[in-house]
């Protein structure tokens, strides 16, 4: 199979695309302005916007492959935040390892050591992922309750490990010495480390949309996660499809759970089960198995929780909950639902 | 071509499918001339779409042949049915909606890059895709729709078609695109199996004919010879096709 052959032009004169729907990109916005009232300060609303929209790109770093997973293969996989504990782990002991590079005031240095705690995440997770697939989630494919079982017993088990093999305590996460502290523009105090994870998470979904857009690859995963039989029936194999988006996820969310650490500057075993509530909000607000819905829901999650737990903080909780009401009340299917036959 | 029966391309010997506990298929004779256009024809619930699923392995049969061009392909995963050169349209034509007409018939395109002088043939049959060739297939009407899963299995040459019902729902005027664009693949060598309920259009277009009933093929011959026999289209086919005409 071919994988990234482009396109060829037709004979056809290119007639205008279709009209996409924007209006659910426009929440974002509106969220954003909505929040700047209610914050009252404008530094203060727009080093949360900035948070923000960190968070909200990391948790997409781990969302966009479990809703392609659900959307392939009808696979609910709530082991899922296992590969963001493990990324967090592993990124942990790398960038300890790299101890040298982080305490360097080399901002090259410093990103190599991010690059390289982000990588062996992503390597580490992405193996874990094959594996887990194979042993934990290929003998239930098609039977719903099995796989909600199975994958969380597959977590807990994995949890233990975790344990096992890093301790019960929490640990610390420094960030190199160059992304400490912030930049200062006017009054606004911007996290360096943030615009780090707003570039990487917008350069992901960017490279993501490539993908999902432009090549054969990305074309057959979203047909497949429209009607996986036709695609079978065309002579494509799905199942290495999946196995290759599964691992993709994986390496993507351990990914996000080395940037979570940091964002969080602190790592512990529960950080997947604590993520995973909102990777499931998120992807439910999206639309089940559409990246561009994951996109934008995870930036209205990101979003949300930063204003509200500035605002109101003992309802944070209960925000993203009620973000999620609120759009399934306008979208019941989520707002970028995908057409199944 | 000669009227002698031609060697089967594809050909059912005593199938039987179960899906989940039902046992649907019971015993599937069946034999596609090459080079022909087979009619399948049968009442609702007969088994008809039940049996191109078990040809194209999206049902597995649990007895019996499915011999392909001499090789014996039941058992066979449905991806590597595809790659022997069978395409498959399904009743609810499986179109990918948020993919765009070019994009559903780019993966269609298993080989290569679209090739624009086939494009253009296709596009003699069914100027409509040429119109949205940019849209997305979810925006298509029905008929237009059923146009692309038809287009998405011409494509590229194939050596087997199996559509199923391809004319349901469709106006007059669209049916008789369908008619030619079939004859023109007929001509083209591509062996055709056409499950149909429309008694007219199965006349129109058919070689030989195969009648489904309960799981099993009740009758098969010369399409010719059924149009001449209206006692037998009556015992056949019963109630279900005038409904249809
Ligand atoms: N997925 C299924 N589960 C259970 N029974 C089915 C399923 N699909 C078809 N059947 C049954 O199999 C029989 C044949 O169906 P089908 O092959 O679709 O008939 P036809 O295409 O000739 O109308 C029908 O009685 C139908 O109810
Ligand atoms: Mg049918």
């Amino acid at each position: 199979m071919s994988t990234t052959t482009p396109i060829a032009p037709a004979t056809v004169e290119d007639l205008p695309a279709a009209p996409r729907d924007w209006m659910p990109l426009l929440l974002i916005p509106i969220l954003i302005l909505l929040a700047l009232p209610l914050v009252g300060s404008f530094p203060t609303w727009a080093t949360l916007t900035i948070a923000g929209l960190a968070m909200g790109l990391i948790i997409f770093l781990v969302a966009s492959g479990l809703t392609l997973v659900f959307g392939l293969m009808d696979v609910m996989n709530f082991g899922h935040g296992i590969f963001v504990a493990l990324g967090a782990f592993v990124g942990v002991t790398t960038i300890s390892a790299l101890g040298g590079w982080t305490a360097s005031s080399s901002f090259a240095l410093n990103l190599a050591a991010i690059g390289c705690a982000g990588l062996a995440a992503a390597v580490v997770a992405g193996t874990v992922g094959v594996l887990f697939e194979r042993i934990v989630v290929r003998p239930v494919y098609g039977l719903h309750l099995k796989q909600i079982l199975v994958t969380m017993g597959g977590m807990i088990v994995a949890e233990q490990v975790i344990l096992a093999l890093w301790g019960p305590e929490a640990r610390p996460m420094m960030r190199p010495a160059s992304l400490q502290g912030s930049f200062i523009f006017a009054d606004i105090a911007v996290e360096k480390f943030r615009l780090l994870a707003v570039c990487l998470g917008l350069t992901i979904f960017a490279a993501m949309s490539l993908l999902l857009n432009r090549t054969k690859l990305g074309l057959l995963i979203r047909a497949g996660v429209q009607d996986r039989e036709m695609v079978e029936a065309m002579g494509y194999r799905v199942r290495f499809l999946f196995i290759g988006v599964f691992a993709a996820g994986s390496a993507l969310a351990g990914l996000g759970g080395t940037m979570f650490g940091l964002y969080q500057e602190m790592v512990t075993t529960a950080i997947g089960a604590q993520m995973m509530v909102l990777i499931f909000i998120v992807i439910i607000i999206g639309g089940l198995g559409s990246v561009g819905g994951c996109f934008v829901g995870a930036l209205l999650v990101g979003l949300a929780s930063n204003y509200i737990g500035f605002v109101a903080p003992k309802v944070n909780l209960f925000s993203s909950i009620l973000l999620m009401v609120l759009i399934l009340l306008w979208r019941p299917q989520g707002l970028f639902p995908v057409a199944k036959r | 071509m000669s009227a002698a029966a031609a060697e089967p391309l594809l050909a059912l010997e005593g199938v039987h499918t179960h899906i989940g506990p039902y046992h649907i298929l019971h015993g599937v004779d069946l034999a596609v001339a090459k080079g022909r256009i087979t009619m399948l024809l049968g009442r609702n619930g007969a088994g008809k779409t039940t049996t191109l699923r078990t040809v194209m392995g999206l049902w597995q049969a649990s007895a019996g042949a499915i011999h392909f061009d001499g090789r014996n392909i039941a058992g066979l995963a449905t991806p590597d049915v595809a790659r022997l050169d069978i395409a498959y349209v399904p009743e609810s034509m499986g179109i990918f909606s948020d993919l765009t007409v070019r994009e559903n018939l780019f993966l269609a395109a298993r080989k290569g890059p679209l090739d624009s002088a086939r494009l253009d043939w296709i596009f003699g049959f069914m100027p409509a895709l040429k119109t949205f060739w940019l849209q997305r297939a979810g925006l298509l009407s029905g008929g237009q729709k059923q146009m692309l899963s038809i287009a998405r299995a011409m494509v590229e040459p194939r050596r087997l078609l199996l559509v199923d019902e391809p004319s349901k729902g469709l106006a007059p005027v669209i049916i008789q695109n369908l008619i030619v664009a079939f004859k023109a693949l007929r001509a083209e060598g591509v062996t055709i199996l056409l499950v149909e309920q429309n008694f007219n259009f199965a006349s129109m277009v058919g070689d030989t004919v195969a009648v489904m009933d309960n799981g099993r093929v009740v009758h098969a011959g010369v399409m010719a010879d059924l149009i001449a026999d209206e006692a037998l289209q009556a015992r056949l086919l019963g109630l279900s096709l005038d409904s249809h005409q």
